[in-house]
């Protein structure tokens, strides 16, 4: 499907004190589910309610409560398997994940260990134009998130909400084939991007919706391109979870300073221990969980409470036929379609937000390149700095397409453009009209542009005659002119004018 | 498969469910009788038979993604025996 092109990177390399070493990192994206309902309640799962009113008593695990799966959950894990490429299995089943926490009252989480729903899959992970790293996907599984615990409210006590118990949960995990801490930034937004124009998560990761959970070791180089070959984790180091991580920022940070803690270990002659750790962003450190040592043995087993999910091969085609564009099409057919370069294409695919209102843009104007600048340079750089989404943009496509109709007949220059783009944004009024009203049309009247040229040029006789020395001084004149005319005259015109006069 | 002291001691911590230590022994070996009887199902040949999940061929029952419970605060906390705010109170547990 795709007719992308693209060179792997190389492997982000560290030098230690003794030697140099290289990473090699997978990752378990936990990405919440799209739902209004729980996965097997019918409690909602609107984020910020009052503690404690988005429960219902399967939620709370009273005695007899049984799990009913919630259909829709189903579908948007098929559906995300499905936009990355992997395998759909028509029986998955549920086990139980067995440990105590204050925030887990079932003392078991529901999830999939033996039979996960998605299989094998592939994201492609764009690392700037020309290059990027296929990661390959292991499996995707439905699992119950666990609630909230809060610790600084009580000195003594700490305060558990429910409203997150039970919500829907993908786990994500990818194999170890990420090379570096800006890959596994990448890899993140990648995946956040699918998962967005799938509609099967906000990915909201401030609000949680989206958290990673990062496996990090060391090797020497060469040792990844053996366990390539084998598949042979004995090939690689020995690895460190980083929990529940829910920035870019941190994700790099963090696996930055592991990667350096690890090498320190081996360089002094010790081993790293298989462990989970904890990343502090006030420190800028990783630190172990003890606590959750003990409690890594999860004595799963299949949950009692839930026949093996079964789904059928035409409900799967059918949620396939009807997946939307992906970005990796998208992006293809923009450099295709429009003659975009990958950078101008890879920005405006990040959301379909922006691709849609680029297209809109496109439709009214019918030129891609000149959209695609006026979209990313001057509408992205204004809305920056009004701190507003693309969504709110006070600048319809319409409005947009408009201005560069009027550059490509000539009307306008692209300087007064520019100006015609800030009043349309800021009052919303129509670019014809506003070229109209304001007398911004541009002077291609070569006997007015002469006339002020002339007029600039007797009464600088001695810039003429430094310009006819040093020719660089011509933009001068140019400038001038455009002063004189405010800014309206053909500056292709104007130029023609000057490099007579002052060549004669 | 044979449980020894110490696997039971660890069983049982991981249930948090106190046994005594003079207890702890003659837990293995019930664990012991429990897994050797059912070792017994081993020697029944199983080879290409599906696993049964249910005495009646059923489908998973599914619902629909619709917010049709939640909304009682104070029945969920009616059981705790420490609420405070909305809150189920529990002792500090700490990271």
């Amino acid at each position: 499907m795709l007719d992308l092109t693209y060179e792997t990177p190389a492997p982000k390399v560290i030098a230690g004190a003794k030697h140099d070493w290289e990473l090699v990192i997978g990752m378990e994206v936990h990405a919440q589910v799209s739902s209004k309902a729980k996965l097997f309640s019918g409690a909602s799962t609107q984020f910020g309610a009052e503690p404690n009113s988005n429960v219902a008593f399967v939620d709370a695990a009273m005695p007899g409560m049984l799990p009913v799966i919630n259909e829709f959950c189903v579908e948007q894990a098929v559906r995300t398997g499905l936009g990355l490429n992997a395998e759909i299995h028509l029986k998955s089943a549920f086990d139980r994940k067995n440990y105590f926490y204050p925030d887990l009252p079932q003392g078991y989480q529901i999830s999939q260990l033996y039979e996960p729903i998605v299989g094998e899959g592939e994201i492609l992970v764009d690392m700037g134009p020309g290059v990027a790293r296929l990661v390959r996907v292991e499996r995707i599984h439905l699992e119950q998130d666990a609630g909230k615990s809060i610790h600084d409210m009580d000195p003594n006590m700490s305060f558990v909400d429910l409203n997150r118990t039970g919500v829907a949960l993908m786990e994500i995990v990818s194999r170890p084939d990420i090379r570096g801490p800006e890959e596994a930034a990448a890899y993140v937004t990648k995946l956040r991007q699918i998962l967005r124009y799938l509609g099967t998560c906000d990915g909201n990761m401030q609000n949680g919706n989206l958290r990673a959970d990062v496996n990090v070791s060391i090797c020497r180089p060469g040792q990844y391109e053996k366990y390539m070959e084998t598949q042979d984790f004995g090939h690689l180091g020995t690895r460190c979870e980083i929990k529940n991580m829910n920035s870019m920022r941190f994700i790099q940070a963090a696996i930055e300073y592991e990667a350096r803690r690890q090498i320190k270990i081996l360089e002094e002659g010790g081993e790293v221990v298989q462990e989970t750790r904890l990343y502090d962003p006030d420190k800028n450190e990783t630190r172990s969980m003890r606590s959750k040592e003990e409690a890594h043995d999860y004595r799963y087993f299949p949950c009692p409470d839930l026949l093996p999910l079964e789904i059928e091969q035409a409900w799967v085609d059918d949620i396939k036929a009807s997946l939307p564009e992906l970005p990796d099409a998208k992006k293809a057919r923009f450099m295709g379609d429009y003659g975009l370069t990958e950078y101008d294409a890879s920005v405006l695919t990040a959301d379909t937000t922006s691709a849609a209102y680029f297209e809109q843009v496109v439709s009214a104007c019918e030129d891609g390149k000149l959209a695609a600048n006026w979209v990313i340079n001057e509408l992205f750089g204004r809305l920056k700095t009004d701190e507003k989404d693309i969504a709110d943009s006070p600048l319809s496509p319409a409005q947009l397409g408009g201005i560069i109709r009027l550059i490509k007949s000539d009307t306008i220059s692209g300087k007064i453009a520019k100006d015609v783009f800030e009043i349309a944004y800021t009052s919303g009024r129509d670019p014809e009209e506003i070229v109209e009203t304001e007398g911004l049309k541009q002077v291609t009247d070569t006997g007015a542009i002469e006339a002020a040229l002339d007029q600039i040029i007797a009464d600088n006789p001695a810039q003429v005659e430094k310009a006819k020395v040093n020719p660089k001084l011509a933009g001068w004149f140019v400038g001038q002119v455009m002063k004189a005319t405010g800014g309206k005259a053909n500056p292709k015109a104007v130029n023609q004018l000057v490099a007579q006069k002052l060549g004669s | 498969m044979s449980i020894d002291r110490d696997t039971a001691a660890k069983v049982a911590k991981l249930a948090r469910i106190k046994v005594e230590e003079d207890r702890l022994d003659a837990l293995a070996q019930e664990f012991n009788a429990v897994l050797g009887f059912i070792e017994q199902l081993n020697e029944v040949d199983v080879d290409g038979v599906e696993p049964m999940v249910s005495v009646e061929p059923m489908r998973l029952k599914r619902r629909e993604d619709k917010v049709t419970d939640g909304g009682m605060q104070d029945k969920i906390l009616s059981n705790a025996p420490d609420a405070r705010e909305g809150f189920f109170a529990v002792p500090k547990v700490v990271e």
